[in-house]
């Protein structure tokens, strides 16, 4: 029988290409003399039998791994809208410098004398860190935006003890990312949830009668999640400390900030960056990221261990005489490799780079906003770098934002965020970052018209895609309940 | 799309849960259709254990749904008497069946004038209508 595609689309696991005995690679005979293990490990720790690993050739390694990265979206590869996560190009220079020997061999025991190279361009990115956004004091530790926020609220917590004051309750728009509530609970703190207004904003006038001496502060991300800038956060800020509280500010959209507005100026008091966002490191599969924390002084003798100082003679120390510290939140000083990364965009960029890059991701969403608006409707309007449209329209033909992320898919493009934030039904979030050209917006905005169009006129086709994925559509229920994530080899259990 | 089934015999919160008079003090629970629906597929449904209690709109449990995770809120003030087991392995009953299969737990109430307070099938209709 003839068939137009004979090649396998289902991947098989490094696993299922495996056969007993072929090698990749060709281990000399040692030129030492060798001893049993039996001699040299504990008898405890001695495995029974060969661990199970897959035997392959190195073209079988090559081809397995670029096959699967073909069969994921990534940046890379196509556009990748996800709404409040800055899916920008990650440069390749950056892996370049990431790669260097003396950063990358580096090893974190060695004594502090002999990685000065490396301590100065940790100080050096934090001193710019610091200047972006307008802050005294900073800590690169921290992996990842929502570590950031535990460390925020930890901060918030110290402080307030110090005083002699604890308080219980921390405020947050219902606009907030999930990880704001979920962050505040885990540090030990109340949530109160304070209602957006009409705008998408937080409202200073409901603000003020929800704060009280019990309020430690109040997470505010701004732009917010709707992409709206938070147009009162002075006032906002002034109620606050006049409360006796503090100011965080979630930095996952300082993109739209960036070299126009700093959160110190703004009348925050901490705030964390993303550099997997922001600063053109990559997301990994969820790691490993950096979320650097940037407190003003009345902060900083709180923030984690140890914090790295410059001394009159030029030298770099890392500084663990900090009484009051929170204590230390990661292995050694954190994710080094995604600083180098971090800190090679900022310094390719420069300081004009930089603010160009916030004004373009702006009018990048402004532009896809204008194109896609007539259509998909925007209920608390344009947002700055990001705009979260409303799919709810499609719901008398059947189709909801779900089924048109499907549909994306096929047009070669990463869904947008959807479902969220909660405020918006049938939520679409769209991030176009300024990494796109005005082509590939073009392209994007065709293919959600498109989409409606197909809606409308056939239903059923949209609720039926994708139709060009290496799997179509997946039961998301089965595998959230029931994740099947681990190779078992078969009669295994 | 099909309306969502808003049965007459029962009253309802703001929050998208039902309520039914089980007995001169006591109330079931759950959610409903329309709420079902916007969740989508419902993949885990955390409940309280018997004997806990709840204030007035106090979060009672959360809901996880494959797009969003909700707060399950308590109609009334009271003590939980009995809950759906069955749902920690058949989660999708209350996609299946919201004022059947799918009920979350019964309430034996403080003050059951609190009942006053909740919509009737008309207010929630209303309440869900664009």
């Amino acid at each position: 029988m003839k068939e137009k595609n004979p090649k396998r689309t289902d991947s098989p696991l490094i696993f299922e290409r495996s056969r007993p005995g072929r090698r990749g690679t060709a281990v000399p005979e040692p030129d030492v003399p060798t001893r049993p293990l039996e001699e040299l490990l504990p008898k405890a720790m001695m495995r029974k039998e060969p661990p199970s690993l897959p035997e392959v050739s190195e073209n079988e390694v090559v081809r397995h791994f670029t096959e699967i990265s073909l069969m994921n979206h990534h940046v890379d590869r196509g556009f990748y809208p996800l709404g409040s996560c800055t899916m920008k190009y990650n440069p390749k220079v950056n892996e370049q410098t990431a790669r260097l020997p003396g950063l990358a061999d580096l090893h974190p025991f060695q004594p502090t004398s002999a990685v000065q190279g490396a301590l100065r361009l940790m100080w050096e990115l934090g001193e710019m860190l610091k200047e972006i956004v307008g802050m005294d004091e900073i800590t690169l530790q921290p992996a990842a935006g929502a570590q950031g926020e535990l460390v925020g609220a930890l901060l918030f917590r110290a402080y307030h003890t110090a005083q002699g004051d604890p308080r219980k309750k921390i405020i947050i728009p219902d606009s907030a990312h999930g990880t704001n509530p979920a962050t505040v609970r885990m540090a030990g703190y109340e949530v109160v949830t304070l209602k957006s207004n009409e705008e998408g904003r937080m409202d200073p006038g409901a603000l003020e009668s929800a704060l009280g001496e019990d309020v430690a502060g109040v997470m505010l991300t701004n732009p917010n999640t709707l992409g709206k800038f938070e147009s009162d956060v002075e006032e906002i800020a002034r109620l606050v400390h006049e409360a006796g509280g503090l100011m965080y500010m979630d930095g996952a959209n300082l993109n739209a900030l960036i070299g126009v507005a700093r959160p110190g100026d703004l009348g925050y008091d901490i705030v964390h960056l993303n550099l997997h966002k922001t600063f053109s490191t990559p997301h990994g599969g969820g790691g490993p990221g950096a979320g650097p924390v940037a407190v003003k002084e009345h902060l900083a003798p709180y923030l984690p261990l140890p914090i790295l100082t410059r001394a009159g003679d030029g030298g770099y120390a890392l500084d663990w005489e900090r009484p009051e510290s929170i204590g230390k939140v990661h292995g050694f000083w954190g994710n080094f490799g995604v600083l180098v990364r971090a800190y090679t965009y900022i310094r390719m960029l420069g300081r004009d780079g930089m603010r160009r890059t916030g004004m373009a991701a702006v009018l990048n969403n402004a532009y896809m906003s204008a194109r896609l608006e007539g259509t998909y409707s925007l209920p608390y309007g344009r947002g700055m770098h990001e705009s979260v449209f409303s799919g709810s329209f499609l719901k008398e033909h059947g189709v909801r934002t779900l089924d048109v992320a499907k549909r994306l898919l096929d047009f070669g493009v990463h869904a947008p965020t959807v479902y969220f934030p909660l405020i918006v039904p049938e939520a679409i979030m769209a991030e176009p970052t300024e990494t796109e050209t005005k082509d590939e917006l073009d392209r994007f905005c065709e293919a959600m018209l498109q989409i409606a169009e197909e809606a409308k006129a056939d239903p059923e086709f949209v609720k039926n895609a994708p139709y060009s994925t290496p799997v179509r559509r997946l039961d998301e229920a089965l595998a959230n309940r029931r994740p099947n994530v681990r190779y078992r080899p078969e009669g295994s259990d | 799309m099909a309306e969502a089934n808003v049965p007459k015999e029962l009253l309802y919160t703001e929050e998208h849960e039902w309520v039914e008079k089980t007995g001169d003090d006591e109330i079931k629970v759950g959610i409903t259709d329309y709420a079902q629906g916007e969740l989508s597929d419902v993949v885990f449904v955390e409940l309280p254990d018997v004997g806990a209690s709840f204030s007035r709109m106090e979060a009672f449990g959360t809901i996880e749904a494959v797009k969003a995770v909700s707060e399950l809120y308590s109609p009334a003030a009271g003590e939980v008497t009995e809950v759906n087991d069955k749902l920690a392995d058949d989660p999708a009953a209350v996609n299946r069946d919201p004022y059947g299969d799918g009920w979350m737990i019964k309430l034996k109430l403080q003050d059951p004038s609190e009942l006053d307070s909740l919509l009737s099938p008309e207010g929630y209709s209303e309440l869900i209508a664009d």
